[in-house]
């Protein structure tokens, strides 16, 4: 594995145990992805076609949304979301458990598309933290599925702190 | 067949709504505010104007009264379609509201009033259906600015 | 780690009760962010144990403002705009809106273009079904028949693709015609993707229709009577599953339905159970009219040779300084609309599907009106959820086919 910026060069024994341990359980967590599909609008439907038979999210682990922010851990926006739906997305982000990630699945989630007017938020990174963004009007689902293996390398380069901060 | 029937209601409706022309296969009949309601009810139960589609508003700043209120009816005997429309102005924009003659008048006229503030006499309920509540004005009057937010969750800083 | 403080967030809608009216009942609330409810609605649910008292229904999660940016753009801009109405049968949006505008410019389009657009909308109407189909049935648990029926929605989608360069919200029409012609080999694929869809639609029947469990869940729930239906402003299959026969197809025919022989399915009670086979049904009917469709399909122009809406060729546009001055028109003032004002009304999937347009001249509309029956719907639903269960929420809201982009506009 080359160098990441983001870990420290191995310096000795108890390091080098945090890496491998960062290695591990990043393997862990990017295979056994849990989506939360905040479902809104037309990206529904290449969700739809992303998770069943011909482009599979279950090859990746992705498979199993779990319909409660407790048990997941990717939260995928999936639509454009409006200033009547953003305190709902606000609740459920701050609902789900660390470690959690979040798609912005299509541009208006990622900066409000072509809905700039009163009633669409301009991306739903004013009011969560987001990590991918996937552009399309709907995306295809190829883009989709690069998008989650992008997102899996992060999540294989992260630091995962289990115990405390430094381990 | 269309046009017999149109006939017989312009004939029935002569007296409160003198305005009637038939264009691109609706006829259209403009009435005072004040015999609204006698005239959906001559359409309800004379001319089996069973289904009422949609009520909607269009707003002209430059025009005194301010608002045209537009109705549109449908019948499922006769296959044709009626347009009614009044005008109101902005300082008393009130008309009568349908709920008593036909269910899905609740919540398109919900969606009037909140996009152009028209009232609806005897509709008390009135809430906002497609924006929320804390949102103040009516979007789609011609001086709301299209782009004024009236966000409910603060947008957080974003870093790059 | 400490916990982070819970932000106070403001509640965006006023519930309609906030109190039980029995003795002993309890107010849920369901949504907006809910699995089984299809689209972003909310439900606040009186509930006496598993039966519901009554409920208020909120929609307008999905406001994007659409009539708003309408009076912003030129009439061909609009055409984005409105294929994310309907979102899951796009086309239907497209013809419905451009025949509307083409009304009141005065416009008829070429006959190879009305039998093509005939074609086009009903393929879309499969799509929609489908989905609603598949929605439905996998919210009941039969996952087999959504794979099976999303498989299809999926080749379906990959040969409109073929066609328009897009996969879900194609952009497809013009007002006075269509984008472009059909590729070679387009109506090829097309048979054999029908084909497939009668023997995949054929699977879904043997699993589902004599089903024990299927005819439990489905049979009377969810009933509405043709009075009610009428009354609560339903149209489409939810009207048609109450027995009455109407059809904007049959009752006030636009483009190529005079000449089309088809059948309107109707049900017979008005439950979930009828809402479901009359939308198979209509999927067979729409098949049959196709396949009609295909052997008529004329030869011809495909746009209307009208400069006042139809881009000129761009070799002319390379060379000729009238048509270079007429495409510069056309794109930054857009077609010149006469004054005046229409509604003209299609057979969404959902029901009737209408566009109140008001224009003053000019290549930007004054007003833009969509009457979209899933709103109408939405008023309407309590009559089919008030005095069942509370799992019969999900099936009868699925068998409403609530399109948000369409509801909420």
């Amino acid at each position: 594995m080359n160098a990441q910026p983001s870990r420290p060069a191995p310096a000795g024994a108890f390091e080098y145990l945090t890496t491998k341990k960062d290695e591990f359980v990043g393997w862990a967590r990017k295979f056994s992805l849990f989506p939360y599909p905040f479902v809104t609008a037309c990206c529904a439907m290449e969700f739809m076609s992303v998770s069943s038979t011909l482009y599979d999210t279950d090859r990746f682990g992705a498979a199993l949304p779990r319909f409660t922010p407790r048990q997941s851990d990717l939260l995928m926006v999936v639509g454009t979301v409006t200033h009547k739906q953003a305190p709902v997305l606000k609740r459920v982000y701050e609902q789900m458990c660390e470690p959690k990630w979040v798609v912005a699945f299509g541009v208006c989630a990622t900066s409000g598309g072509f809905y700039q007017n009163y009633a669409a938020l301009p991306g739903i990174d004013k009011i969560i933290p987001v990590d991918l963004y996937i552009p399309g009007c709907p995306p295809r689902p190829e883009m989709v599925i690069d998008g989650i293996m992008k997102l899996q390398d992060r999540i294989a380069r992260d630091r995962h702190p289990i115990i405390n901060e430094k381990f | 067949m269309s046009d017999a029937v149109f006939e017989q209601v312009r004939e029935h409706l002569a007296g409160v709504a003198p305005e009637a022309t038939v264009a691109h296969g609706v006829l259209a009949l403009l009435v005072e505010p004040a015999h609204l309601l006698d005239v959906v009810r001559a359409l309800k139960d004379t001319f089996a104007f069973d289904m009422f589609l949609d009520v909607t508003a269009v707003d002209w700043p430059e025009r005194e009264p301010r608002f045209d209120v537009v109705w549109h009816f449908y019948s499922t005997r006769h296959f044709v379609r009626v347009r009614v429309k009044t005008r109101v102005p902005l300082a008393d924009p009130i008309v009568d509201t349908l709920v008593t003659l036909y269910g899905s008048a609740h919540y398109m006229e919900r969606e009037c009033h909140e996009m152009y503030g028209i009232l609806f006499r005897g509709n008390d309920d009135l809430r906002p259906i497609l924006l929320y509540e804390g949102f103040e004005g009516h979007p789609l009057r011609k001086d709301y600015p299209k782009q004024k937010e009236q966000p409910l969750v603060p947008y957080r800083d974003v870093k790059p | 780690m400490s916990a982070p403080p819970v932000t106070q967030l403001p509640n965006p809608i006023r519930p309609a009760f906030e109190t039980g009216s029995e003795e002993g009942s309890v107010i849920v609330n369901i949504g907006p962010s809910h699995p089984a409810t299809h689209g972003t609605i909310q439900i606040v649910a009186e509930l006496s144990g598993e039966r519901v008292v009554r409920t208020d229904v909120h929609c307008g999660y999905l406001h994007r403002g659409f009539e708003k940016e309408c009076e912003s753009h030129t009439w061909h801009n609009l055409i984005p705009y409105v294929d994310r109405l309907n979102y899951c049968s796009a086309l239907i949006n497209d013809f419905a809106y451009c025949e509307a505008v083409e009304k009141l410019m005065g416009i008829e389009i070429t006959p190879r273009a009305r039998y093509l657009r005939t074609l086009l909308a009903e393929y879309s109407r499969i799509a929609d079904h489908l989905t609603c189909i598949a929605a439905a049935l996998m919210e009941l648990g039969a996952m087999t028949a959504f794979l099976y029926l999303v498989t299809i929605r999926d080749y379906i989608y990959e040969h409109l693709a073929d066609l328009t360069g897009a996969r879900v919200t194609y952009s497809y029409g013009r007002i006075g015609g269509l984008a472009h012609d059909l590729p070679a080999g387009w109506l090829k694929r097309l048979e054999e993707i029908l084909t497939e869809m009668d023997t995949f639609t054929g699977r879904v029947h043997g699993l589902v229709d004599r089903n024990r469990i299927f005819i439990d869940r489905m049979r009377d729930v969810g009933v509405i009577t043709t009075a009610d239906a009428v009354n609560w402003g339903f149209t489409g299959p939810l009207l048609r599953s109450t027995g009455v026969p109407r059809d904007l197809r049959k009752d006030t025919p636009y483009l190529a339905y005079e000449e089309l022989e088809f059948e309107v399915p109707v049900g017979i009670k008005g439950d979930n159970y009828d809402r479901y086979y009359v939308r198979m049904r209509e999927i067979d009917e729409s098949a049959h009219m196709i396949r009609q469709l295909v052997e008529m399909l004329p030869a011809g122009p495909l746009c209307v040779d009208d400069r006042r809406c139809t881009f000129p060729e761009k070799q002319l546009v390379y060379t000729e300084i009238e048509s270079l001055i007429n495409h510069f028109k056309l794109v930054m003032d857009g077609p010149q609309v006469p004054p005046g004002e229409v509604y003209s009304a299609h057979e969404g999937a959902n029901g009737e599907l209408g566009f109140y347009i008001v224009s003053v001249g000019g290549g930007v509309p004054w007003k833009v009106h969509c009457r979209s029956p899933s709103f109408v719907h939405m008023g309407g639903v309590h009559r089919m959820l008030d005095g069942y269960q509370l799992a019969d929420i999900v099936p009868t809201f699925g068998s409403v086919n609530m399109i948000g982009g369409e509801c909420d506009r």
